[in-house]
């Protein structure tokens, strides 16, 4: 037997082993302590609705905060307005066309460290549109667990989502808000 | 009895603009509630549920109003009538009161359990009368429409024994409900 190539078998092992525990000490996305909706305004009337699908992956470390990066993905489909056929309206064509876009996503692009967290600027991609935004986010720690909160102004208009027979009666701007928390496993 | 102790001949002005007023919120509050369910999803139909709830949330100051009047305010006795039907007439009445409570408030707490707050008008939110709940909310909905439809059938008593008093007993029952013109007592 080669001692060099069993060398380099050790070596690989190794990596591998330091590669698996460095991916278990990454905090995950808890979906369940998450959320993300959607508030938007018909006649003056504010209605905060929920995503009940959606995933994401946040890697932050508060000793490197500008090399955080976060990407979340929505499933579109799932937009809970309070009533089935509403439910089902939102996914047609004319408002998110989720059987074409079932996703609506952000990825950052960079990280900005501010006083209370960072400003995330990234890509919203929305019904096949693509628009770089800025976020600021609220970051806060508890325990094993770190807290990500921020709000979007949304524009309905900017990504094409319902005709505009709708601006009568229902607001352009549409506010979004998450909360993301990350929970070390 | 002294002359004013007298009860009043007729009913005052205020509660006959409020009975009647009443029921064109509920005519009107009915026709929406009935057009609006059916049709598809338009903006005209986002319009006509906040219509409902506004006329809904009017209904519901206007009883509060006629509440209050009814019991600082003695309206005209009976004309004469058999006993059975004073109190038939008077029990719908108490029911009828009732409802305009009931159904307002089951349509409102629906909207609430369902993630609506009610902004009357478009330009004045009022408080949530409960949380999210949708299970709770497909039972509202059910109390509201069923509400509805009890009030629909004691409408139609209602209306039933003021048409028979006005045609068949030729009394003054639905003529005093009618009469804005001060009667002098004689």
């Amino acid at each position: 037997m080669n001692p060099g190539s069993s060398l380099r078998r050790m070596i690989g092992v190794l990596a591998s082993v330091v590669a698996v525990s460095a991916i278990a000490a990454q905090p995950a996305l808890d979906v369940a302590k998450s959320s993300v909706t959607a508030t938007f305004k018909q006649e003056g009337v504010p209605v905060e609705s929920p995503f009940r699908k959606f995933s994401g992956n946040i890697s932050y470390d508060p000793a490197n905060v500008a090399a955080a990066t976060a990407l979340i993905e929505v499933d579109t489909g799932s937009l809970d307005i309070g009533d089935p056929a509403y439910n089902a309206e939102v996914q047609k064509p004319a408002w998110f066309d989720s059987a074409r876009f079932p996703k609506a996503s952000f990825r950052s692009t960079s990280i900005k460290a501010s006083t209370t967290g960072f400003n995330a600027t990234g890509t919203l991609t929305v019904k096949g549109r693509v628009l770089t935004i800025t976020v600021p986010v609220t970051v806060r720690t508890a325990g094993n667990a770190t807290t990500f909160d921020g709000t979007y102004n949304f524009s309905r208009k900017a990504f094409g989502i319902g005709d505009p027979i709708w601006n009568d009666v229902l607001e352009d701007q549409v506010v979004v808000r998450f909360r993301l928390v990350n929970a070390a496993r | 009895m002294s002359e004013s102790a007298l009860p009043p001949a007729q009913y005052t002005r205020t509660a006959i603009a409020l009975h009647w007023l009443i029921f064109g919120g509920i005519a009107c509050a009915f026709a929406l509630g009935w057009l609006m369910t059916d049709m598809a999803i338009s903006p005209m139909k986002l319009k006509m549920y906040n219509w409902h709830k506004w006329l809904g949330v009017t209904i519901l100051a206007l009883a509060i109003l006629r509440g209050i009047w009814r019991l600082t305010h003695s309206p005209p006795p009976f004309v004469p009538m058999p006993l059975w039907q004073q109190r038939l007439a008077h029990g719908l009445h108490v029911l009828l009161y009732l409802l305009l409570f009931a159904i307002p408030l089951s349509g409102w707490a629906y909207s609430n359990a369902v993630g609506y707050p009610i902004v009357y008008l478009g330009l004045w939110r009022l408080p949530d009368l409960l949380a999210r709940n949708r299970e709770l909310g497909a039972q509202l909905l059910v109390l509201h429409q069923t509400l509805g439809m009890v009030l629909l059938a004691l409408l139609a008593l209602h209306v039933a024994g003021a048409l028979k008093h006005h045609l068949l007993d030729r009394d003054d029952t639905l003529k005093r409900m009618l009469r804005w013109r001060r009667v002098s007592v004689g």
